[in-house]
């Protein structure tokens, strides 16, 4: 039963541990950007705006980061990343929030924008045949002793820093939310606003800062597109994956940490199919395969979504 | 007369809006370092420069742009947030490819019509998905049918290198459409077929379904307020979305079935460049007036033929039309602010 399985980058033997820690590998890869782009947008919706636009934040980031990284190396291309997703979501704001424009008509046309200046911007900055370019990636740190783990060792702890922060982030999220006065500002905004009017609340204040969090960690997750996984810039490389996020927010219930593990789930859908293309399983075309995350995602809004804030569904 | 003046001042609105626009990719291309002026020219001369140019890349760009425009337009006037046009009309290219295999030998009397049908029955069965996803779970249709956008892009990737792929299976498209299922063609030595006037006989359908007629007044009800058309005018709503999900899918079907049997006469990956997504610049910027939607898609027609021009004579790239797109959507949402009622308050 032994044969060589390719997943990614990495090339293993097959046992069935082997299999499950290279999968399990590929799945936190994969699920890092979404993580990043859902977080974000969890903490916007609970502020009662749904940023359809984070797709724009995503592609802005990931060129930003192409671009800045060839100047000032990898910590230079995450900044410039967030900088550029967070910029784009201003200009979300200032439709959706500033003039109350409606929010989904607002975040298609911000998608657009953004895919098509990026387009732009990368035809006329590395020619229109698209030369190879690449970027430096974010080297992958092993954390000492626990990456030895079986299984889940190198999937969780041989990884790069930005996935790391996740660790951090996630939880400090949760927290924020549900623990901290500003959390609670947050949360009344989007179900009461009213209320939270009544206790001094400058509403659009709260949804212009969720909206900008959310942008700028959309720009994270560009960036680590580039920067710790594809190594390069691609025309449209976010892939629909802003509005899988938003999926992935409703599945995680609006929480950080549910989001985080919504996230996980849709990275092992990605890296399954991966998988199952490498074993050559050609009775199957792969177009379903790749199709496979966004027949997931309609699945579990299926499920879910009347379940869902008032606000939000 | 209404009808008249509501043209005049949509007119107005437009060349107002665009210039604004233009004005800013004027700006983008000054920023990317691009010469304005030659590029600019060269767009104007691709979109009107010439009878072909006019005939051949404006018009026939204007056909698919206007047919998924009332798609949309439709939806949104039942306060239906399809995004979904882009992988409606794909659908509908597919089935009007997949069912071109069993009409050889057929008069194109017969021929072009059933291809037709069945990209707009195709079409609105997919639109119907995200329908039944809204009105049964509560799905918000602007996620499913972005979600079945791409679904409907591997699905084709998937035809066109299987089922349907041409019979030396090297190029991954389908076999081309016998000569004699050809739309007609208008304009001797030009692309200009007969699609731009069924186009323009769907719209005035379009237009007066929703005018004059009592299912088209429910529709109008349900987008405008869905609470009151409940309690007040004892409309079913779930019943009237679901007419208006299937429509805007069979408008947006029968895009794809007629750009095939009109332009492309094969399915292939990239079959299209993006017109339903274009769509929602020409719905919103034609106010949603089925009417108005045909001079907004002249225009969004004229603006693509010009990028292409643009990108061939002065190296601008093409994808900017996009930008241009996105820039007069969000233009129309600051405008429209200002205005008593967010649709068309004149005509229909």
């Amino acid at each position: 039963m032994m044969q060589e399985v390719t997943i990614g980058v990495s090339t293993v033997d097959v046992g069935a541990l082997a299999v499950g820690a290279a999968l399990l590998e590929a799945t936190v890869r994969t699920a890092t950007p979404l993580a990043y782009a859902a977080l974000g947008e969890s903490v916007s919706e609970r502020a009662g705006v749904i940023n359809i636009g984070l797709e724009g934040s995503i592609i802005a980031g990931a060129l930003s980061a192409t671009i800045a990284a060839g100047a000032m190396g990898v910590g230079g291309g995450f900044a410039a990343g967030a900088a550029a997703g967070l910029l784009v979501a201003a200009l979300f704001a200032l439709f959706a929030v500033g003039l109350r424009a409606d929010q989904i008509i607002t975040g298609t046309a911000i998608t657009l924008f953004a895919l098509g200046l990026t387009g732009t911007v990368y035809r006329t900055v590395y020619g229109s045949g698209g030369v190879a370019l690449t970027t430096p990636t974010a080297a992958t740190h092993a954390l000492p002793i626990i990456s030895t783990l079986p299984l889940i060792g190198r999937a969780f702890f041989a990884q790069p820093l930005v996935t790391y922060a996740l660790y951090v982030i996630a939880p400090l999220l949760a927290w924020w939310m549900q623990r901290t006065h500003a959390g609670l500002a947050l949360r009344a905004v989007g179900e009461y606003p009213e209320a939270a009017i009544a206790a001094g609340i400058s509403p659009r204040r709260t949804q212009l800062l969720a909206v900008l969090f959310a942008g700028a960690m959309a720009g994270l997750a560009g960036a680590t597109l580039v920067l710790a996984q594809a190594g390069t810039f691609v025309e449209g490389m976010s892939a629909g994956r802003g509005f899988i996020a938003i999926a992935i927010v409703v599945l995680g219930r609006w929480r950080p940490l549910g989001v985080a593990a919504a996230a996980l789930l849709f990275g092992a859908a990605t890296s399954l199919q991966t998988l199952f293309q490498s074993m050559g399983w050609t009775g199957i075309p792969y177009q379903l395969f790749l199709a496979a995350p966004y027949l997931l995602t309609l699945l579990v809004l299926a499920i879910t979504a009347k379940r869902g804030p008032r606000r939000l569904v | 007369m209404t009808a008249l003046r509501a043209f005049a001042a949509t007119t107005v609105r437009v060349v107002v809006l665009l210039a604004i626009a233009l004005a800013m990719l004027a700006a983008l291309l000054i920023a990317t370092g691009h010469d304005v002026v030659p590029a600019l020219s060269a767009m104007v001369r691709g979109a009107f420069g010439s009878y072909y140019a006019i005939t051949s890349a404006t018009i026939v760009r204007m056909v698919p742009l206007a047919l998924a425009g009332l798609a949309v337009s439709v939806a949104f006037r039942a306060g239906i947030l399809n995004i979904g046009a882009e992988g409606q009309l794909l659908v509908g290219a597919a089935a009007a490819t997949a069912i071109s295999g069993t009409l050889v030998g057929v008069p194109w009397s017969i021929g072009i019509p059933v291809m037709l049908l069945a990209g707009a029955i195709a079409g609105g069965a997919w639109a119907a998905i995200a329908g039944a996803l809204r009105l049964r779970f509560g799905v918000l249709e602007v996620i499913s049918t972005i979600m079945l956008n791409f679904v409907a892009q591997y699905l084709t990737g998937w035809l066109v290198r299987g089922p349907l792929q041409e019979p030396t299976q090297v190029n991954p498209q389908s076999a081309t459409l016998v000569p004699e299922l050809h739309m007609p063609v208008l304009l001797e030595g030009t692309r200009l077929h007969a699609g731009v006037l069924l186009v323009v006989v769907v719209a005035i359908g379009v237009w007066w379904w929703l005018r004059s007629t009592a299912s088209g007044f429910r529709l109008r009800a349900v987008g405008a307020t869905p609470t009151a058309a409940a309690s007040a005018g004892g409309i079913d709503v779930p019943r009237t979305m679901f007419g208006a999900f299937l429509v805007s899918g069979l408008l947006a079907g029968l895009a794809g079935s007629v750009e095939y049997t009109g332009i492309t006469y094969a399915l292939y990956e990239n079959f299209s460049p993006g017109y339903g997504y274009t769509a929602i610049a020409v719905a919103l910027l034609a106010r949603l007036h089925p009417l108005g939607v045909l001079a907004t898609a002249l225009l969004f027609g004229a603006l693509q033929a010009g990028a292409n021009a643009m990108q061939r004579d002065a190296g601008v790239p093409s994808v900017v039309v996009s930008v241009v797109e996105a820039l007069l959507i969000l233009l129309v949402m600051a405008a429209d602010r200002w205005r008593p009622s967010r649709a068309d308050e004149t005509g229909t």
